[in-house]
């Protein structure tokens, strides 16, 4: 275990709150999957690669989708390449086992180097996929029908699970990891965030358009609240369009802020910014 | 070790189990944290608790745990005599004759200590009080327990405010039983597989029986397998109902995802010649009732959602309806409805032991032929069975 001691913390291009690194750690000593939750655009999936590469390890990733089985994690019986083979009077048909396709799960256990394992948007399969892998994920084995096989696996791996909230998860899987929820990052830590990606900002173009930032994260039913993510798209944008803090600032209270396409992305959004904006003119005149 | 802390979190509603204690002792005895209370708090939300909605009473129990907090019942130091007394003074006669056909003072009384204990539970303040304001004397009582339970900011000798103290998670909590997924899961059992549409997917069994038998691969395809069930489903939205707003969106997210057949409408109170896809645009937008009977055939079942509670002449009557002239009575319509659809229920958000308190929910319960179950997981499933 001492490679890990170090433990996992901010990287040149990551930040990562204290809570989070410490549950992060927690999870790589004590070999549990982690689950993490939070706001869309908060670093969910960039968290696995930048844990990955701080390990200097191999990350995989599987991408859950609503059609996704447990079963695909495992391995795959190709039945159909089977056929053609045996028509075309193939040695290969012989061995079951050249058709079994291991999918990520296997990978992961199989691996040389403890890798870490993503499993992404676990939320989007069917109701009962994360019931199908509490077995999996708790012993790290499964059994190949097929060849009889037993596959355990090799080191234990990092599994990080991340989860949009979308369908809620059976009480038996989520007693089996641990859990994070990622807050969204206060004024101080977005600055941080914002200074790795844009180095050469200028800060009064950057507290200008945070304020901005927190202002319409603060506006009440807005359907989908900017994230992270979106506020690093706008200053790219700012940034593209050579938009300086005076503009935004004479903008501010005055209707939509310039390139507002890209923190707001929903139509009914934009028309309520508009109307907010609006009446705050119309109190101030 | 920790025994003690396990139970408080239980005493708090938390549904921690052996294995997470398990853990969480683990990752102590392995020294992931070390003499550092933060720390420890992090490492032991991460192990027993799963989701953020219950972050807060984690917080609460870790405080009452770590700094010995009692709690005060507010419902219970309420001096009855005292609310009695002040009540009595406000009411009008008029208000009085009200109260007797609510079941008389006591009753409301005791509605509203159940309510104020369930307030204090939630705590996530205030939308149950919004909205009942005019109907319910009790409108403007709202109070913050936060004040009072907690939160005990600064006490000079340490940091400022302790992280569990701050509550940020407050607003997450949410005292529901009846979740998304365990609604999804009840509505699981309306599923019924068929398979219709263009053949994209392999068929595994059908490919092998022609290959054996030609001699030559042969794939077969099959459409995709989903779910045939059709339901129409009526929401009432508007006036009693903004009680259940909360509910009902969970009941529709939860029933949106799992049926390909869905359509959905809104009415006000009772059904009549016109319901609406847009709430917003109600008034310019209906769809006339009668084209619903028309464009959806008898296979769809239907599933009213709605509390019923209205006024007896808004079933009975026409020219009852609060918001426009009916020219026939909301009953008319509702067994034309039910005519036309025999599979229906009537599913009610109200608690049960209130129903037999309003006339109109056995009215309509009456006109539902008894077919009206309440909002609990046992009543879901048995509406379902009766949808089958």
């Amino acid at each position: 275990m001492s490679q890990f001691s170090a433990g996992f913390q901010s990287t040149e291009s990551y930040i990562v709150s204290a809570e989070l690194a410490l549950a992060v750690n927690a999870a790589v000593t004590l070999e549990k999957p982690l689950l993490i939750k939070g706001e869309p655009g908060t670093g969910k999936t960039k968290l696995a690669e930048e844990l990955a590469a701080s390990l200097g390890t191999d990350l995989l990733r599987w991408h859950i989708k609503s059609t996704t089985k447990a079963q695909q994690g495992l391995y795959e019986y190709d039945a159909v390449s089977r056929l053609r083979d045996s028509q075309l009077g193939s040695e290969r048909v012989h061995d079951i086992a050249n058709y079994i396709k291991p999918g990520k799960l296997w990978q992961a256990f199989t691996a040389d180097k403890r890798p870490v394992l993503l499993i992404d948007e676990i939320d989007k399969a069917d109701i009962e996929f994360p019931n199908d892998l509490l077995h999996e994920l708790d012993q790290m084995e499964f059994h190949v029908y097929e060849t009889g096989e037993q596959i355990s696996a090799r080191h234990r791996p990092i599994v990080i699970i991340t989860s949009n909230n979308e369908k809620e998860l059976p009480d038996a899987f989520l007693r089996r990891c641990f859990f994070h929820y990622i807050r969204f990052p206060d004024a101080d830590t977005l600055q941080q965030i914002v200074a790795v990606h844009f180095p050469n900002i200028q800060q009064r173009l950057l507290s200008t358009a945070l304020d901005v930032f927190f202002d319409l994260r603060d506006v009440p039913h807005l359907k989908k609240k900017p994230s992270t993510s979106e506020l690093l798209d706008w200053l790219k944008l700012l940034l593209a369009e050579d938009i300086g803090p005076e503009q935004l600032q004479a903008n501010q209270g005055q209707g939509l802020m310039p390139m507002f396409g890209a923190l707001l992305k929903n139509e009914q959004d934009v028309e309520l910014v508009e109307k907010l904006a609006f009446m705050s003119r119309r109190q101030t005149r | 070790m920790l025994i003690e802390f396990f139970f408080k979190l239980r005493d708090h509603g938390l549904k921690v189990s052996l294995t997470e204690l398990m853990d969480l002792l683990n990752a102590l005895e392995r020294q992931v944290v070390f003499a550092n209370v933060d720390d420890f708090y992090v490492v032991a939300r991460m192990t027993l608790v799963k989701d953020e909605s219950q972050y807060d009473r984690f917080d609460r129990a870790f405080a009452s745990y770590f700094e010995g907090v009692n709690e005060v019942d507010i419902a219970a130091s309420i001096p009855q005599e005292w609310l009695e007394r002040s009540l009595q003074r406000q009411l009008s006669d008029e208000d009085k004759a009200k109260l007797q056909a609510l079941g008389g003072l006591d009753e409301l009384l005791k509605q509203f200590r159940e309510r104020l204990a369930e307030q204090q539970k939630r705590h996530a303040g205030g939308n149950k009080w919004i909205g009942t304001g005019g109907t319910s004397p009790f409108g403007a009582y709202g109070y913050h327990p936060e004040g009072i339970r907690i939160g005990q900011d600064g006490n000079g000798a340490r940091r400022a405010v302790k992280v569990w103290d701050k509550r940020e998670f407050q607003d997450l909590d949410t005292d529901e039983e009846l979740n998304n997924r365990t609604i999804k899961l009840a509505l699981r059992k309306l599923r019924r597989f068929a398979r219709t549409g263009a053949a994209t997917e392999l068929d595994l069994p059908e490919t092998i029986r022609a290959t054996g038998k030609q001699g030559m691969l042969d794939l077969r395809w099959q459409a995709e397998r989903h779910n045939a069930i059709k339901v129409l489903i009526l929401f009432d939205v508007g006036g009693s109902m903004d009680d259940y707003i909360y509910e009902c969106q969970q009941l529709f997210q939860a029933v949106r995802s799992e049926f390909k057949h869905l359509e959905f409408f809104y009415f006000h109170n009772c059904v009549y010649e016109g319901v609406w896809k847009n709430n917003k645009r109600r008034r310019q937008e209906q769809t006339p009732l009668r084209d619903l009977l028309h464009t959806y055939g008898s296979d769809y079942k239907l599933i009213f959602v709605g509390d019923a509670t209205m006024g007896p002449y808004e079933i009975a009557y026409p020219g009852g309806s609060v918001e426009h002239w009916n020219e026939e009575p909301g009953q008319v319509w509702m067994e034309r409805l039910l005519q036309n659809y025999p599979k229906a229920v009537w599913i009610n958000p109200q608690p049960q032991s209130r129903w037999q308190y309003y006339s109109s929910i056995r009215m309509i319960s009456d006109i539902m032929q008894q077919r009206m179950y309440p909002f609990t997981l046992e009543g879901l499933g048995r509406a379902i069975e009766t949808l089958l």
